[in-house]
């Protein structure tokens, strides 16, 4: 019994707290107008890319008695040079390009803080090594090499699309992270932290990594955008065959001839709207992202 | 130029009254200064003690208006005066503004190496002084920057032509000094003067100030978190606490006969090197928070004499026995216990000697 | 000979590669015993930092040897080396700088107490952390628990860092400028604090400053090092420090320093130095160090051979000087 009431005192203390941070998030969340808007803006688009297909029709058939027509309640934005819905293609084409965009930046930014925190905190012979390899990796040319690598792989699933962009990108993450981890590892607490006997693996996840989550969190946004650029380049220039997809669209219409018609300027610029808003709602969200992550404003004063 | 100043040596250069500043704080409204009312006298020289904010570096800026956007004076005058002639800063306009703070009053900021543009000249950095007040030619910019190096006591031909970086923290801030003194003002105000000194270059600033005051004339004024550097040069002393001065008077009266709670707690907790050794006494508690300011005497948190009245009513800067006030409702009683704790001691015997 | 806690054996510590090394600590000799309080003394850049960080085992010598319990401590097992890492702890200036702003008083407290198994279990380790905080003065203690440092004042700070240092029982302390940053009137308090930690704890101190009147009041009982450019100059009991000094650089500083109070500082006699410069660490003087400025310089000696610390007098007054004798 004294138990019982003892967890559920705990629990409720728990849950509290639970409250308590949660209230502290949000009014983190929302100190920053713009990056509230950014939160907004992306949970639009996650909604747009993932809920929206099951409610509007994929765009499988063409009618060509429907070519380049204007935005009307039938089609939202018009439709494209085959007669197929534009909105449509727009909702079906947004998934593979936010997962895309999510999935690369978690494996470059983990890549980039694993090898740079590693990098500036055992230094030495490891840290000059990484540290050439990264300045000659940037000095290869990566849209080619990526050009290259689509000839030799098939890279028809996202997955290893993923994974092959973030591998190209770590150089730049590595060398931010690093300089980050260095500045960090000079100050007064970590060397207390050694002097305490409290051990690498503490000092790197307890004492540095809390303090560059903000830092990282940039990182990440700027890894997302990056990714996205380079796969709608790729997808543009038809070296990934992907199918929907609102670098498939630009391409199509670019292909069409499309940008030589007034008419079909909704084909054309809905799709490169699209995009840009996307990288648009991240890098506002990055602003609140930096809020959240000071520790300066976690418990406010 | 010296000799017309003569006949008015008996003028306070400058007189503050009622001085009011506050400004825009990233958690609220911070009040920096509140209710500052001195006079500068003229050749004296002016100490402001406090520890970190209380509003002394914020008085200093007021004082030449260079406060931050967002700070605003909300109530006060500051009165400057020389040769006859009477002039409210606070009603001063761009030009008129830009020439009191060099002409008149020059202050010299804390950080000796961020002052100067890292790459000009010294040289450089003292004609833009003069050609921006002044019409001179180029030899008698010269003429005068050299003779001003000379008087802080540096090799003006060879500091003339150094960048800031070659010069050592000491002999940059006799840069500063010479570069203050350059349009002849009447007023320096100094703020951490030797902070980041070393003792033994510190000791060298201090006496230069000593001698280049006695020759040139000018009224300092200076702020200090250290009591040892308003003990070595101040005539009169100012003791600052959450905004307001809480005592002032003779630098002798201050530190053998304190009247304020706060200046005898203060003295009581900084050490001396070559004195007898003596125990110390830190004051309780931490200075107040300027956003957040205590109801009554803002001293009363941290005061052993604190009594109903002082938690309510805010004592006032009264006199207190000759080119002496004080702000305290129990300064008989701090007097009394001040005499009693030092009497016997090296300390109180000192005074007398004074 | 006294046993010593700690001691320096020809500590030399340099930095930087080829044509940019720098001496930061050149040949240093010392030991300090059980209990002790020893001030190191010295102007910015001479070293005194750096010889700390050397004691704490932060930095490794270029060359010279470090014993602590009579062991050298570069080269024993390790978990003789954990004993010692754990024995020596250090306090820094900067209080804004000291503690990680990611964590709570509670936390940061608590980190080495369960790392360690200092504890049994996260229960006794807040009864430990209370405890450590009713010993740095930071009562109710139910106030700091949960605060992160921005919340906390300077002083308070410090002493979090304290009861950081004390989680590991320590037995010797380097408190580097450990109350420069804090404000005048809370100082002593500190300081107090830390007197009372060596009484009661038995801890012994080395005391970094460059304020020789905080150096005074908190080795009164103690001894004081002075260091100039990377070497110790004089080294003695701190009230014959200060009443007897002997080594022409202790004499100016004493000369020199302002004092707050106004008939002891305006009686005082500068000593004039034969330069204001103080040499580069890139550059420095052969000889004597101190040589270039010194109003004692005998040409040809001083300029050439570099002094040794040796003993004058009685009491272990020691001085590296050629022009003082016994």
């Amino acid at each position: 019994m004294a138990s019982n009431t003892a967890a559920a005192n705990g629990l409720s203390r728990f849950l509290s707290d639970l409250g308590h941070s949660f209230r502290i998030f949000l009014r983190n969340l929302t100190r920053n107008k713009v990056g509230f808007v950014g939160t907004l803006m992306i949970l639009g688009f996650i909604f747009l890319a993932f809920i929206m297909p099951y409610f509007v029709p994929a765009p499988h058939k063409a009618d060509i008695t429907k070519i380049y027509e204007r935005p009307s309640r039938e089609h939202l934005l018009g439709t494209d040079s085959q007669g197929k819905d534009i909105w449509a293609q727009i909702v079906h084409g947004g998934r593979d390009i936010v997962v895309m965009a999510f999935l690369t930046g978690m494996i470059a930014t983990f890549i980039g803080v694993s090898l740079g925190s590693l990098s500036a905190v055992i230094g030495g012979p490891l840290d000059s090594f990484l540290t050439t390899l990264a300045d000659v990796w940037l000095t290869i040319p990566r849209f080619p090499l990526l050009a290259v690598l689509a000839g030799l792989i098939t890279l028809n699933n996202i997955i290893t699309l993923a994974l092959i962009l973030a591998v190209l990108s770590w150089a730049g993450l590595y060398r931010a992270i690093r300089a980050q981890v260095f500045s960090i590892k000079e100050r007064d607490y970590i060397e207390a932290a050694t002097a305490l006997g409290l051990g690498l693996r503490h000092i790197i996840f307890s004492e540095i990594l809390p303090n560059m989550m903000a830092y990282i969190a940039i990182n990440f946004t700027l890894a997302m955008t990056a990714a996205i650029y380079a796969q709608v380049g790729l997808v543009f220039l038809g070296l990934v065959p992907l199918t929907r997809n609102w670098g498939v669209m630009i391409n199509l219409a670019w292909t069409q001839g499309a940008i030589f018609f007034r008419d079909s300027i909704y084909f054309i610029m809905a799709p490169v709207v699209a995009i840009a808003l996307f990288q648009l709602s991240i890098v506002w969200m990055s602003r609140s992202l930096e809020e959240i992550f000071n520790p300066r404003l976690r418990a406010g004063r | 130029m010296k000799d017309e100043n003569a006949t008015i040596w008996d003028t306070n250069p400058l007189s503050v009254r009622n001085l009011w500043v506050e400004y825009l704080g990233e958690r609220g409204m911070v009040k920096a200064v509140r209710g500052v009312t001195f006079d500068l006298r003229p050749r004296e020289s002016l100490a402001f003690i406090g520890e970190s904010g209380c509003g002394k570096t914020t008085l200093g800026l007021a004082l030449i208006r260079l406060l931050v956007k967002t700070a605003r004076i909300s109530q006060g005058e500051i009165l400057y005066r020389r040769s006859g002639r009477e002039t409210a800063v606070l009603k001063l306009k761009g030009r008129e503004m830009r020439h009191f703070r060099w002409c008149e009053c020059a202050m010299v900021f804390q950080s000796a190496l961020n002052a100067f543009n890292p790459v000009l000249r010294i040289r450089d950095q003292m004609y833009d002084t003069i050609r921006a007040h002044w019409r001179m030619s180029q030899s008698e910019m010269r003429e005068r920057a050299l003779s001003l190096l000379r008087h802080v006591q540096l090799d003006p031909e060879r500091v003339i032509d150094s960048y800031p970086h070659e010069l050592s923290g000491g002999m940059r801030q006799r840069v500063l000094l010479a570069m203050s003194l350059l349009l002849d003002p009447q007023i320096i105000i100094l703020d951490e003067p030797t902070t980041a000194l070393d003792i033994l270059t510190q000791r060298t600033i201090l006496e230069l100030l000593k001698s280049l005051k006695a020759e040139m004339g000018f009224s300092l004024m200076f702020i200090s978190h250290d009591l040892s550097i308003a003990a070595e040069l101040a005539d009169r002393v100012a003791t600052m606490y959450a905004g307001a001065i809480v005592e002032l008077g003779l630098v002798y009266d201050i530190f053998y006969r304190p009247a304020h709670p706060y200046t005898l707690g203060l003295i009581r907790a900084v050490p001396t090197v070559t004195g007898d050794f003596q125990d110390l006494i830190s004051i309780p508690g931490s200075p107040p928070d300027l956003i957040d300011l205590p109801t009554g005497c803002k001293f009363h948190i941290r005061c052993p004499y604190a009594t109903d009245r002082c938690r309510q009513e805010e004592p006032t800067l009264e006199p207190y026995g000759p080119d002496h006030s004080v702000a305290c409702f129990h300064v008989d009683q701090v007097r009394r216990d001040a005499d009693a704790i030092w009497e016997g001691t090296g300390h109180v015997a000192a005074g007398e000697a004074a | 000979m006294t046993e010593y806690l700690i001691e320096a054996h020809n500590l030399t510590r340099q930095f930087g590669r080829r044509r940019e090394r720098v001496t930061a600590v050149d040949d240093v000799s010392l030991g300090i015993s059980e209990g002790e309080v020893l001030c190191l003394v010295g102007e910015s850049g001479c070293g005194k930092t750096t010889t700390g960080k050397l004691l704490a085992g932060l930095l490794k010598p270029s060359s010279g040897r470090i014993r602590y319990q009579g062991q050298d401590v570069w080269t024993q097992d390790k978990e003789s080396f954990r004993k010692y890492r754990l024995g020596v702890q250090i306090i820094h200036q900067d209080p804004y700088a000291s503690l990680n702003p990611s964590h709570t008083v509670h936390q940061i407290l608590s980190a080495p107490l369960l790392h360690h198994n200092l504890v049994n279990g996260r229960r006794q380790a807040r009864e430990r952390v209370v405890e450590l905080l009713q010993i740095v003065d930071l009562t109710p203690v139910e106030d700091f628990l949960t605060k992160y440092p921005h919340q906390l004042s300077g002083g308070q700070r410090q002493r979090v860092s304290v009861a950081r240092a004390l989680t590991v029982n320590p037995s010797f302390i380097v408190a580097d400028e450990a109350v420069s940053m804090v404000d005048v009137s809370i100082r002593v308090s500190l300081l107090k604090m830390l007197s009372r930690l060596r009484m009661q704890l038995g801890v012994t101190f080395l005391f970094i400053t460059h304020d020789l009147a905080l150096a005074k009041f908190f080795a009164w009982e103690g001894r004081i090092a002075v260091m100039y450019v990377g070497s110790v100059v004089e080294l003695t009991s701190t009230p014959e420090l200060i009443n007897n000094a002997q080594h022409p650089y202790t004499k100016a500083l004493l000369a020199a320093v302002p004092e707050a109070d106004p008939n002891l500082t305006r009686r005082k006699k500068p000593i004039t130095l034969r330069s204001q410069d103080i040499p580069s660490l890139r550059n420095l003087p052969p000889g004597c160090r101190f040589h270039p400025r010194c109003p004692l310089f005998e040409e040809g000696l001083c300029d050439r051979v570099a002094p040794k610390l040796k003993s004058v007098g009685e009491n272990g007054h020691q001085v590296a000087c050629h022009r003082v004798t016994g």
